[in-house]
């Protein structure tokens, strides 16, 4: 009988190490990975998976996911050479992940966000109804909070297995915008290697700043659907972010290592428009000192201790499914 | 969902299904179907056309222009197909580049300033996918096109004249009412890309055809398109006077039916059908990093670092980058 040890082998001497692409150099796995996986001879900047995304972009410990348990269905029945749903389960089991985009809220350098980052190994990214209806929330929370909104999008554009309705993704996390804009509130898009199809051709490309990282592939059709309907090779680097500073589309290529700090400097220059009618849903700062402690402990603990001590408490704002933070927090339990 | 049901639904396109979409594909497609420009003749007055993006050209895949309809003026646009080699080369095939969306958008800032509903016609295989069509931002034209539609404040009635070609498509295709042609078809990507990527071969176009349930009839169950109008004899192109007068009809009720509503709910009401079109399970799984239960102690314990109270997991630890990419998974 195998003896099995307590601790399993978990890097198999194949996994341990990965070629770099662009030089070709062996890179130790490990070593990526402290290095924000970027290749350490010729800084190649290697995708990234939406926890290492998280833990490079975000202050430690401030983001909380929302609408974690959005799963996706297979509305058409759709099976190529296997069903939706054997795809879909195959990524969620390599990746741990539910959906190719994870949302919530979080600070970058203190300065609060809501926050959408997609995960390309979820089946290339995709952006089927899950993905949508995410950033949509996203959105409808950086409206609704009035605090900025970010994406980070790494995707090869509508997920064909949910046909018509995952096209129609394109204009749900679209129309959103439109109400950010009226009501003052910023979103910048990040494009990572590879950012196409129709998520490019939706929210990514309506930043009011879009950053990207260097090289990463972006564009609206993959080379190889745009060489077989024009029937002509597509020259070199036609679809990289520098090939669209170049021409207008992005407004700046950051390097990973500058991307949190870039973030950080927007954020405090693009600052959320101030509100002159009271009316809005801004919650009024918080008071300072033993009070203001007091209603921050009321808040954590879902506004109970409001009622008893008679302060006015900042109601946290409901959601997309009209629940407080508070009750999902409840539910969670 | 009934176990029958589920069991039912996760094989390959059944014979018959594959038939039928690919049959309606080759009616969408047909080289006599009526285009929009022989449709407006017959649906509109007094159709003036209008042309160029005031940026860098005139987008000849994409046409339009006010007219009347029932005496009420309209800004109508749509993709425009050739009918003969010469004129699809000038049309390039109903395919625009980022200039005819940018004249798309222009006609639909005058609509807005003026007050005038729009009616949009849909026919394109797809938006340009060449290198010069990158360069001017085809991506950026369609994404700003489908923002500046949710956002007019006039009502849109969109038709889904023959192919619905996938963002190219959808760049005209935001409304309040969406009508669809019989044999008219819908699609996140065409069929042969479809397949091309899934099925690895372009000639598994039917089958991919079939599994993306691309019929106007799938497109009314998914929500997607809100009526179908029946399409004369053989198909639309056997008499496009009739077809015209069928149109006409369906979108001056639409038309009649948007007309009483405020702004404030003709816009709420598209934001709505938007935000509605999906589909998705709502669990209230929590999410990996929220411990199972939170007690106050570890919450204090992790406040002070308290030794004994294990610290929150990295992200990077729950999701970390554990395998190598896979680019079988693809997207449109």
């Amino acid at each position: 009988m195998p003896i099995k040890f307590p601790f399993s082998r978990r890097a198999a001497p194949s996994d341990a190490w990965t070629k770099c692409p662009s030089c070709d150099a062996q890179v130790f796995n490990k070593q990526l990975e402290r290095n924000q996986r970027l290749c350490p001879s010729c800084g190649h900047h290697f995708r990234m998976s939406v926890g290492e995304r998280l833990d490079l972009l975000l202050d430690r410990e401030s983001f909380e996911e929302r609408d974690a348990g959005l799963e996706a269905v297979d509305r058409l029945g759709f099976h190529d050479d296997r069903p939706y749903d054997d795809r879909l389960e195959a990524s969620r089991v390599k990746t741990g992940l539910r959906d190719a985009v994870v949302w919530g809220t979080g600070t970058i350098e203190g300065q609060r966000v809501a926050i959408g980052i997609f995960d390309f190994r979820f089946m290339g990214g995709s952006m089927g109804s899950v993905v949508g209806e995410k950033l949509a929330r996203c959105f409808e929370t950086a409206l609704a909070e009035r605090i900025p909104a970010i994406v980070v999008s790494a995707s090869g554009g509508a997920r064909m297995q949910e046909g018509t309705l995952a096209l129609m993704q394109l204009a749900k996390t679209t129309a959103p915008l439109v109400r950010l804009d009226d009501a003052g509130v910023p979103f910048i898009a990040v494009l990572t290697d590879p950012t196409t199809g129709g998520v490019l051709a939706s929210f990514a490309s309506l930043g009011d700043v879009i950053l990207a990282e260097p090289k990463a592939l972006i564009g609206f059709a993959g080379a190889r659907v745009a060489s077989d309907t024009v029937g002509e090779e597509m020259p070199e680097g036609f679809q990289t972010a520098e090939f669209l500073l170049t021409h207008g589309f992005v407004d700046a290529v950051v390097p990973r290592p500058e991307l949190r700090s870039s973030l950080a400097r927007l954020l405090r220059l693009l600052p959320v428009a101030a509100v002159d009618d009271g009316a809005q849903t801004t919650p009024p700062e918080r008071p300072w000192g033993p009070i203001g402690a007091l209603s921050g402990l009321a808040e954590r603990f879902g506004g109970a201790v409001s009622e008893t001590i008679g302060i006015d408490v900042d109601q946290p704002p409901a959601d997309g499914n009209g629940r407080t933070p508070a009750a999902e927090r409840e539910e969670a339990r | 969902m009934s176990d029958a049901q589920t069991i039912q639904r996760a094989g390959p396109p059944a014979p018959e299904a594959v038939e039928e979409a690919w049959s309606r594909v080759q009616l969408a497609r047909h080289p006599q179907r009526p285009r929009t420009l022989d449709l407006i003749g017959v649906i509109f007055e007094g159709f003036f056309e209008l042309h160029g993006d005031r940026t860098f050209g005139d987008d000849a895949a994409i046409v339009g222009g006010p007219a009347t309809l029932d005496g009420v003026p309209v800004m109508v646009i749509g993709h425009q197909k050739g009918t003969d080699t010469e004129s699809n080369i000038l049309r390039n095939f109903g395919s625009p580049h980022p200039e005819g969306f940018r004249k798309a958008q222009r006609l639909m800032r005058l609509a807005d300033k003026l007050g005038m509903p729009i009616v949009t016609f849909l026919d394109t295989a797809g938006a340009f996918p060449g290198p010069a069509a990158e360069e001017r931002g085809q991506a950026e034209a369609i994404a700003s096109s489908i923002k500046l539609m949710t956002g007019l404040q006039v009502p849109i009635v969109v038709v889904v004249l023959g192919e619905g070609g996938s963002g190219g498509a959808l760049a005209l295709g935001v409304g309040d009412v969406v009508l669809a042609l019989e044999n008219a078809v819908y699609s996140v990507i065409s069929p042969e890309g479809c397949a091309s990527i899934l099925w690895r071969s372009r000639d598994e176009a039917r089958t991919a055809a079939a599994a993306m349930r691309m019929t106007a009839a799938d497109q009314v169950d998914l929500g997607v398109v809100d009526a179908i109008v029946a399409e004369p004899g053989e198909g639309a192109h056997t008499d496009h006077t009739a077809t015209g007068k069928a149109l006409r009809a369906a979108i001056i009720s639409a038309m009649r039916r948007l007309s009483g509503r405020e702004t404030a709910e003709l816009l709420a009401t598209r934001y709505a059908r938007l935000r509605g079109l999906g589909a998705y399970l709502e669990t209230g799984a929590a999410s990996p990093a929220r411990p199972e239960v939170p007690s106050l102690r570890r919450r204090i314990g992790r406040i002070l670092h308290l030794p004994g109270v294990p610290r929150r997991p990295r992200w990077s630890e729950i999701w970390p980058s554990n395998d190598t990419d896979d680019d079988n998974e693809r997207g449109a």
